[in-house]
């Protein structure tokens, strides 16, 4: 179906798209059809600054599956690297005393 | 030898409010009289399907334009407009009701038109298509193909782009309507298919509703895989028959 339901999610970061870096702080997210996937449905995000405009978008459509396999993965990088990180950065504490 | 030859090209069209936006438009090339046609793209936006389904209809003997709805969105990518105009909630019922308008206007004021103007949509459009039926004078023949939310069973859906349910403006449907659906379609599902039929049959209205078993949303779209190729063609060759019925003039009939 054709909705106009999206999901915002804001955010802190940075995207790189044709015109090169940004800065980004929203995310909008929605499950409709794609204009270049060929999948009947995807799960699109557009990464875009809405402060200044919302003009440029960084773009992805995927499929459901691997929407969902993306979220397992940005949670477990997120756990793995800050455990790691966090060990890092408590030898770098022990060394400098 | 028959010749055959098609133009088709971007062109400048007026729509609501006066504004000028982007136009697909495709021809049928000789003298004509050529009926015309509104092709009412799909929420994704004016994307290639949109542009081939234009040059499908024009290879058929229709003067066929399918103006850029999210125009003013732009400048930008087709793509890229249309995250836009996602992201602003869509487009107003009224914004798209002139801009339709405005490209009937287009068709009936080329020198090889019949006068004649049908409009066709898709998905959303389809729903567009059902809306510009019952709120314009001048369309002489109408195909909804799969358009959701022509009934709306949940009144959160309607806002002040959206404020009205096309189906309860049906008494003011002006034209013959076509309908296509898929049996597999989740929105407009079956039920909603029915009751549809149900309120045109109740109000007298000229209509003709096809179902097919097998296809679901989007069964004519090439790009994606819920296309089905054999119902496909048979609607595709239904959206023929019945511009031609409703369309044509004898002389435009003998050029087709």
């Amino acid at each position: 179906m054709c909705s106009y339901i999206v999901e915002k999610a804001k955010l802190m970061g940075s995207a790189k798209g044709p015109n090169g870096w940004m800065r980004i702080d929203t995310a909008n997210v929605y499950y409709d059809h794609p204009f270049h996937a060929p999948l009947d449905h995807a799960l699109g995000i557009d990464f875009i600054n809405e402060a200044e405009g919302g003009r440029e978008r960084v773009a992805v459509e995927l499929s459901a599956e691997s929407a969902r396999r993306l979220v397992d993965k940005i949670l477990a990088a997120l756990a793995s690297g800050e455990i790691e990180h966090g060990r890092a950065a408590h030898v770098a504490s022990v060394a400098a005393e | 030898m028959t010749y055959e030859g098609m133009l088709a090209e971007t062109v400048a069209f007026r729509g609501h409010d006066g504004d000028v936006g982007e136009a697909y438009y495709a021809r049928p090339l000789g003298a004509g009289p050529w009926p015309g046609v509104v092709l009412i793209h799909h929420m994704p936006g004016w994307d290639w399907w949109i542009k081939e389904a234009t040059r499908t209809l024009a290879y058929h003997g229709f003067a066929t334009i399918s103006p850029h709805l999210y125009f003013r969105e732009g400048p930008g990518s087709p793509d890229d407009v249309g995250a836009r105009v996602r992201a602003a909630g869509g487009v107003a019922d009224a914004q798209v009701i002139g801009d339709v308008a405005g490209a009937m206007e287009y068709l009936r004021a080329q020198p090889y038109a019949n006068g004649k103007v049908g409009v066709i949509g898709f998905c959303s459009g389809g729903r567009h298509t059902y809306l510009v039926a019952c709120s314009l004078v001048g369309v002489d023949a109408a195909v909804d193909c799969w358009g959701g939310n022509v009934i709306v069973d949940d009144p959160k859906l309607l806002n002040a782009k959206r404020p009205v349910a096309p189906i309860d403006l049906t008494e003011k449907l002006r034209c013959p309507l076509l309908g296509l659906f898929g049996n597999d379609d989740e929105n407009p599902n079956r039920d909603q298919v029915n009751r549809t039929e149900a309120v045109l049959k109740k109000l007298g209205k000229t209509f003709e509703f096809h179902r097919y078993d097998g296809a679901g949303h989007a069964f004519f779209n090439a790009a994606r895989p819920a296309y089905r190729p054999e119902q496909a063609l048979d609607g595709w060759n239904k959206v023929f028959a019945f511009f031609q019925k409703h369309l044509a003039t004898a002389a435009a009939a003998r050029a087709a």
